[in-house]
């Protein structure tokens, strides 16, 4: 690493701290998967790491990469973006997916359907699935 | 069938995002991110998705503002929740949260304020009875996360997408 | 001097992240259910991520990040795969 000892002493205090801090984020969410009971709690663990764990870690690229090419590189803008708009689609749908799952198997954790329900008002979301391979029966475990 | 042209925030942000991955604003990048941005334009002027009005620039920005600061502040509680001894005995649960908009942009805006945010989940939405399901890591009164979802996030967004 | 500081930063990120990463695949090993799997995939491909950045600091290449953008796209469309496929039982409809 004889490129680091190009960047000035501030540069190299900064790329330091904010690549701990994301890397440590991101390990506390992890850690988050261990230590939180139920699937729907271990559900809000990883969004430490995908917004300020990843947005710490951008910064410091982009710090280090402007400050070593003496231009400004700010691509890493386009990966925090991304994270930005697909971390909520892949949670939701993931959570969904759960309590679908849940609710065919009348579990007692969690809430019943709004009392308005129907499988009309919710699309075809309730139907259909019985004998797909992800009725509950399949890859349940 | 639409011009390529009825979605300019859409062609604008493909082409920013062709010059960023380039790294140039050389003519011929420029040339390219253009003529790739009007094809994806066309292509998706096709299967025309529907159209948001923003309104209220200014009421966006600030929401911006407080989710941004909203997020870094539960980030900081959440870490503490996962560290603390005994995370897996918190009171986590579901709150049905009645909600008046039924604008699909701003529910999509709503949800994804939600999901992003730590400790905090959209579960589902109901639209017969306009409520929606919210999951919450530290439950502990529910009043109040109604209250939250509706002050903080809910009249700003009917604003915007009015 | 001061460049062992960046040194030492850069090395105990990838042991963090290892470690986040070897967490993420214990809950994709244990389960105990299938989406307890799929959310453990989706963690990891975010941890792969940083690791990836992490290592472009390291060797001071541009290169790493076109390979860690890839693996945030990758990673989205197979956990949205996932979760689609454990709700309806099919991917595409």
């Amino acid at each position: 690493m004889n490129h680091a000892a190009a960047l000035p002493v501030w540069a190299q205090l900064a790329v330091a701290f904010l690549l701990v801090a994301g890397a440590g984020l991101a390990l506390i969410g992890s850690l988050g998967l261990l230590r939180l009971r139920t699937f729907y709690q271990r559900v809000h663990a990883p969004t430490l790491g995908t917004t300020m764990g990843i947005m710490l870690v951008l910064a410091s690229s982009m710090i280090f990469f402007t400050v070593l090419e003496s231009r400004l590189v700010m691509h890493e803008v386009l990966i925090g973006f991304f994270m930005v708009v697909t971390t909520p689609i892949t949670l939701m749908l993931l959570t969904r997916a759960a309590l679908y799952r849940d609710r065919s198997e009348q579990s007692e954790e969690v809430p019943p359907a709004a009392p308005s329900y129907t499988p009309a008002s919710e699309g075809s979301g309730a139907q259909g699935t019985a004998s797909g391979p992800a009725a509950p029966s399949g890859p349940s475990g | 069938m639409r011009r390529p042209f009825s979605y300019p925030l859409i062609l604008a942000g493909l082409f920013g995002t062709w010059l960023i991955l380039n790294e140039s604003a050389a003519p011929g990048t420029i040339i390219l991110g253009a003529a790739a941005a009007v094809l994806a334009g066309s292509a998706l002027a096709a299967l025309p998705p529907p159209r948001t009005k923003l309104r209220r620039i200014g009421v966006a920005l600030s929401l911006m503002r407080d989710v941004f600061v909203e997020i870094v502040r539960s980030n900081n509680a959440v870490a503490q929740i996962i560290l603390a001894p005994g995370a897996g005995e918190r009171s986590s649960g579901f709150v049905r949260i009645p909600l008046d908009t039924r604008n699909p942009a701003a529910l999509t805006a709503l949800a994804c304020i939600v999901t992003a945010t730590p400790g905090t989940i959209w579960v589902e939405y109901d639209s017969a009875e306009s409520t929606m399901l919210l999951h919450v890591l530290d439950l502990v009164d529910e009043e109040e996360w109604v209250r939250i979802i509706k002050d903080r996030y809910e009249t700003r967004l009917m604003e915007i997408f009015s | 001097m001061t460049a062992a500081i960046l040194d030492w930063a850069v090395f105990a990120a990838q042991i963090l992240l290892t470690a986040a990463m070897a967490c993420a695949a214990f809950r994709i090993l244990r389960g105990p259910r299938a989406q307890d799997r799929v959310l453990g995939m989706d963690t990891l491909y975010v941890n792969a991520t940083m690791l990836i950045l992490t290592f472009g600091i390291r060797t001071g290449s541009q290169f790493y990040f076109e390979a860690a953008l890839i693996i945030a796209m990758l990673g989205f469309v197979s956990t949205a795969a996932s979760a689609k496929f454990l709700m309806r039982g099919e991917v595409i409809e």
